[in-house]
Order: structure tokens, then C-alpha cells, then sequence
């Protein structure tokens, strides 16, 4: 047999049909569910008379509208469009019997922060959301993307996917990382390196000596930018870290199946002497603390750099570059270090999880904020409840961050969190386009430690002065 | 999806060129959680006045064409964004067929997978069934898709091009859901192997 990688291994393991042309239907084991991109789905449904085909593989939960300050359970804190997507969803959930975590649950949060929690995603799995940064999945060694609506109800409907194969790119992280380094900063970095398309048609596994090192949290930030690189997904072959996080969860397998899971899970790799259409090898030690300065994820550079101008790059970018200047309101050549910041928002699915609060508490201990408004939106109930009982929402609130229920919040404009026109902020997620924290907000984007820097000082900061 | 095979209809005549998705269906209305429903406010702006009330001029407030089932229009018919609340919204509407000389290509394709047949015709066979259309009730449109023609009230047919694959699965009502349940022996074999397999999954 020829070798394969981890990606032909999950693809081989899931086709249910394969067309002449190539085409395939991808069988999907996991199927995660929010309010905004199902509702025509769910309708769909009913009005061809389906029904769900594996109401057991199928998981809902409302992220992406709840407001997550502490008066949501009166439903009149919503926005009426909020009020009647979650209602929908709750109504899908119950009629087309799936599983469901409403917003009253301890065990609600984002989608991506719920699934793998909960022990639903598990290694050598096919993961499906309405969300592209279902890629998140994809440090179990589940092959996990995001799709569009209708794909959604045909999910739904036949637990399988139309698809064509991707191509298979290698993403290397060689040594390790410097002190002050993370996960975020080795996902940035790659997107700097390789720019918002350098993913397009591929599934990149990444893997070396730095994404080893790495928790099942940072993998999981790591795989959750893939999308920003323009991949259709992101991969992590699985390892005793992966079984040791997933052991004993919820929905996870346990005894004689839990052996014979670990024994399949094993195999999951990539055979020495696999072919890779592209290979991107970046060294560890190489990454800095970064954040981005323009409005695209590629907008990266080391906080000790200075704001570059248009004309540094070529082609088309020129005109983009500038338009970022503009938007972002910074002039060419001012130290980043100088940028002064208003906001701060640590959260979504990129860095909600407990151990990017950890990190963010650990540099703020003792500290106050220096900006007008920052806010911590754990990405789970059950996070926002560990950081309770680890005494680090103390340290979050003695510092002067406001301590949210768990949400998308402001990682995009969709419920009341937002920036203010102008208003500038540090954030933890994944976007940095123009208005997607709210209508002429400027995003930059970091690290949870560098983004509690930016906090305590006001301004953009090397967060390895405070180590 | 339903089935298209044969229709009989009241058409109604949109001699307008470019007639895009934000006509056919304003953004306002994207913000519903259904795809049903959106008839009421097909060509929203075109239809109604700020508040609400008809627009009498507009073809399809008019007593002879508030059946219509087909569409008549100007060049280049659905250009705009991709959005499927287009055809949703015409779908709801009752209209299942519109002609003309042109389509934007993601409305033409999206008009499959939502039941309704789009038809090109040359520009002369089009102004002569306009022409029919602005007869009013009198004048009905027969579409026949399996023998793809269309006949006009004076009997007079044409007949128009349609790929092979899409005319299959508007014949049988196959969307791609209906497509892939047509495998669905398929599927339920490599689920009964793979949860044999892994049956933790
Ligand atoms: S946290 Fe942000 S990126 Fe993640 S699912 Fe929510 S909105 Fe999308």
C-alpha cells in the first residue's frame, strides 16, 4: 500500500460513495448546530417532510446572538432578531430531537469550545458546523470544516457531504518556541508567512517539534486560524495528549470501547514517505510575539516592529495595504509598541478556553487596567466555572475586566457587544476585518497574554517585559 | 422539491433589463429564519410604498396577473448577489418558470435547486411571448420540459436548450438532498460497516 497521509487516512475512512468524476460523499460523524446558519436548514426540512437522519450526531447550541452579560435570562435583554433565531433553534432542537445545550445550561458556550469539552469530537472523525472555524477541530485529528446553509439541511437530511478531495499541505513547526511565545503566535505567524490564500484547495496538517509541545488548548487555536490561511482544514495527528484530554469525557468511550478506540487512534498518522503537494517549514525559535496591524489575519508582525507603509509591498497589496493604513487610522514607521488601545476583549474560539485565561490572569495578577473597557467572555459555562473555582475571575475582576457569560460576544458584531466607530481594540479571536467587532472598530489581533499586557499598559506591549 | 414537468400559466410581462436580487428580494428581508414566506415582499420596493400599500402600476398587483406563474423579463434577469432568497422568494410567490434572453449564473443555477425552470430564449422568440404576457389572463403559457418547448397562446412553440443533468432533476423534483437519497443504500451500508468498525463514534 502507498503511504498516506493523515488526511487520505480520515478521507478513505469516511467515503460512502465515490462518482465517476470524483466526486464523494463524505460521511459526517459529528454535526454541530448554532441559531444563526440553521434556521432555513431545519425549514427545509420541513417543508420536504425529512427528517434528521442521525439525531444522535447532532449537536446544537446557541453561541453566536446570546448576549453574555449577566441579566441574559430575561429574553428581553436580546435584540428581537436574537430573540427569535435562539427561539428557533430551541424549537428545531426539541422537534428534530437532537442534543442540545440552551442558553440556561451550564454547558452552553461556543460551538467549538462545547464539542471537543463535551467529548463529541474525537480523533479520526468527520466534523461539519455552519461555521468556518469548525477547522478547530482538527487538533483531535478530526477532519473538521465549515459549511454554508444548504450543505447544512443536506447534512441533516443524509449525514453525508458532497465533496471533492483536497490537496495535502505540511505545516512544520521545527525546535521550540521562546518564553512568551504561544499557540496563537505560531497560527499568526503562518498566516503572515504564507498569506490569507497560502491554504486555498489544501488541508494542512501541521506538525514538529513546537505543535507537539503544545497543549490540546493551544492545538486547538492553532487549527482554528487554518481558515484565515485559507485551508479548507487544519490537522493534528493525535498522541497521548489528545487521549489523555478526551478520556473520561461526557460523550467519549469508555472501557473495552475506549481500548479499542485508542488502538484505532493509534494508527492515525501520517506514513513516513507520504507525499505533500506543499510544505511550509517555519522554525520555532524564529516567532516573536506578534499582532496584526491591518485588517486582513495576514496583517502579522513582531510587536517589535514598526507600522509599515503601502509601498513595502507589491501588486495589488499596495492598494489593500494603504486601505488598512486608512481604515486603521496608523501612520507608517510608528513602533507598534506606541499604538494606544481602548478596548480589550479576551474570548471566542480561538482563546476562550481556560488555559488561554490562565495565561491572560497570570500576567494581569495584582495589575489594573489602563483602558476605558475590557471584557473576559469565557468560551464555555463550564470554563467560566473553572476559572471561578481557580480564583482567576478574582484576578480578572481586581484588575478592572468585566466577567462575562460564556458567547461568540465580540469577536463579531452580532450581538451587543461592539466597538464604538474609531474605537480600537486587543483581541484574542480571529478577524480582524473591517467592522467585524462593530462598525468602524479597529482589531488587532494576539495572544491572551499579549492582549493582557495591552491591558495593563494601554497600549500595545511586548508581553515579555512583564515576564 | 417539487417536481417541474409541464405548466400551464398566466405569465406576467417584466420588460425591465437587469433586474437584480435586490429588486426580486431587499435585504431587509434576510434577517427571517425561514425560506418560506418571502412571497409577500417579492419586488418588495417595486410592489408596495413605504407603508405598505400596493402599487397599482406593478405588474403583479394588477387583478389579471396577481395569479402569475410565470415570468417574462428583460435581459440579464437575477444579476446581483448569490443570495437564495432570490428564488425563494419567487418560489413562494407561486411563480415556477421565468424567460427571458439572459440569466446571472448563480441565480440561473440557484433557480434549479429551488424548483423553479429559468429559460433562455433569443431576444425575437422572447418579445413575441412578452407580447403574449401583456395580453393579461387571456393569454396562457404552456412550458413543457421533458420535450423543451414553449408554446405561446397562438400555438406558436419554441424550443429551448437545458443541460441534460439539471432537466433530470427538475423532472423528478431531485435537489441535491433528493440526489443523495437516491444513494442512500450507499450510505446506510458504509454506516452500518463503520459503526461495526468504530462504535464509539
Ligand atoms: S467565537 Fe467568533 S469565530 Fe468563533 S464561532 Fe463565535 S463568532 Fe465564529
Amino acid at each position: 500500500m502507498s503511504p498516506k497521509t493523515l488526511y487520505d487516512k480520515i478521507w478513505d475512512a469516511h467515503v460512502a460513495h465515490e462518482a465517476e468524476d470524483g466526486t464523494c460523499l463524505l460521511y459526517i460523524d459529528r454535526h454541530l448546530v448554532h441559531e444563526v446558519t440553521s434556521p432555513q436548514a431545519f425549514e427545509g426540512l420541513r417543508m420536504a417532510g425529512r427528517s434528521v437522519r442521525a439525531p444522535d450526531k447532532t449537536i446544537a447550541v446557541p453561541d453566536h446572538n446570546v448576549p453574555t452579560t449577566l441579566d441574559r435570562a430575561d429574553a428581553s435583554t436580546m435584540t428581537e432578531d436574537s430573540r427569535v433565531q435562539v427561539a428557533a433553534l430551541d424549537k428545531n432542537a426539541k422537534d428534530f430531537g437532537i442534543h442540545y445545550y440552551p442558553v440556561s445550561d451550564v454547558r452552553q458556550g461556543i460551538v467549538h469550545i462545547v464539542g471537543p469539552e463535551q467529548g463529541w469530537t474525537l480523533p479520526g472523525m468527520t466534523v461539519v458546523c455552519g461555521d468556518s472555524h469548525t477547522a478547530t477541530h482538527g487538533a483531535f485529528g478530526a477532519l473538521a470544516h465549515g459549511i454554508g446553509t444548504s450543505e447544512v439541511e443536506h447534512v441533516l437530511a443524509t449525514q453525508t457531504l458532497i465533496q471533492k478531495k483536497s490537496k495535502n499541505m505540511k505545516v512544520e513547526i521545527t525546535g521550540k518556541l521562546k518564553p512568551g511565545v504561544t499557540a496563537k503566535d505560531i497560527t499568526l505567524s503562518v498566516i503572515g508567512a504564507t498569506g490569507t490564500a497560502g491554504g486555498t484547495g489544501y488541508v494542512i496538517e501541521y506538525c514538529g517539534e513546537a505543535i507537539r509541545d503544545l497543549s490540546m488548548e493551544g492545538r486547538m487555536t492553532v487549527c482554528n486560524m487554518a481558515i484565515e490561511g485559507g485551508a479548507r482544514a487544519g490537522l493534528i495527528a493525535p498522541d497521548e495528549k489528545t487521549f489523555e484530554y478526551c478520556k473520561g469525557r461526557p460523550h467519549a468511550p469508555k472501557g473495552a470501547e475506549w481500548e479499542a478506540a485508542v488502538a484505532y487512534w493509534k494508527t492515525l498518522f501520517t506514513d513516513e514517505g507520504a507525499h505533500f503537494d506543499k510544505v511550509v517549514t517555519i522554525k520555532g525559535e524564529d516567532i516573536a510575539p506578534v499582532v496584526t496591524w491591518g485588517t486582513s489575519p495576514e496583517d502579522v508582525l513582531p510587536i517589535t516592529a514598526a507600522v509599515p507603509a503601502a509601498d513595502d509591498f507589491e501588486g495589488g497589496k499596495v492598494g489593500a495595504a494603504q486601505r488598512s493604513l486608512d481604515y486603521m487610522d496608523l501612520k507608517p514607521g510608528t513602533p507598534l509598541s506606541d499604538i494606544a488601545i481602548d478596548t480589550v476583549f479576551i474570548g471566542s474560539c480561538t482563546n476562550g478556553r481556560i488555559e488561554d485565561l490562565r495565561a491572560a490572569a497570570n500576567i494581569l495578577k495584582g495589575k489594573k487596567i489602563a483602558v476605558k473597557r475590557a471584557m473576559v467572555v469565557p468560551g464555555s459555562g463550564l470554563v467560566r466555572a473553572q476559572a471561578e473555582e481557580e480564583g482567576l475571575a478574582d484576578i480578572f475582576k481586581e484588575a478592572g475586566f468585566e466577567w462575562r457569560l460564556a458567547g461568540c460576544s465580540m469577536c463579531l458584531a452580532m450581538n451587543p457587544d461592539q466597538l464604538q466607530p474609531g474605537e480600537r481594540c486587543a483581541a484574542t479571536s480571529n478577524r480582524n476585518f473591517e467592522g467585524r467587532q462593530g462598525r468602524g472598530g479597529r482589531t488587532h489581533l494576539m495572544s491572551p497574554q499579549m492582549a493582557a499586557a495591552a491591558a495593563i499598559t494601554g497600549k500595545l506591549t511586548d508581553v515579555r517585559e512583564m515576564m | 422539491m417539487e417536481k417541474f414537468t409541464t405548466l400551464s400559466g398566466i405569465a406576467a410581462p417584466m420588460p425591465l433589463v437587469n433586474i437584480d436580487t435586490d429588486m426580486i428580494i431587499p435585504k431587509q428581508f434576510l434577517k427571517t429564519i425561514k425560506r418560506s414566506g418571502l412571497g409577500a415582499n417579492l419586488f418588495d420596493e417595486m410592489r408596495f410604498t413605504q407603508d405598505g400599500a400596493e402599487i397599482p402600476e406593478f405588474v403583479l398587483n394588477q387583478p389579471a396577473y396577481r395569479e402569475a406563474q410565470i415570468l417574462v423579463a428583460g435581459d440579464n434577469f437575477g444579476c446581483g448577489s448569490s443570495r437564495e432568497h432570490a428564488p425563494w422568494a419567487i418560489a413562494d410567490f407561486g411563480i415556477r418558470c421565468v424567460i427571458s434572453t439572459s440569466f446571472a449564473d448563480i441565480f440561473y443555477n440557484n433557480c434549479f435547486k429551488n424548483g423553479i425552470l429559468p429559460i433562455v430564449l433569443p431576444e425575437d422568440q422572447r418579445d413575441i411571448l412578452m407580447k403574449d404576457a401583456e395580453k393579461g389572463a387571456n393569454a396562457r403559457i404552456e412550458v413543457d420540459l421533458e420535450a423543451q418547448t414553449v408554446t405561446s397562446s397562438d400555438g406558436e412553440t419554441f424550443t429551448f436548450d437545458v443541460d441534460p443533468f439539471k432537466k433530470h432533476c427538475l423532472l423528478n423534483g431531485l435537489d441535491d438532498i433528493g440526489l443523495t437519497m437516491e444513494k442512500a443504500a450507499a450510505i446506510d451500508t458504509f454506516e452500518a460497516e463503520a459503526s461495526a468498525a468504530r462504535p464509539w463514534v
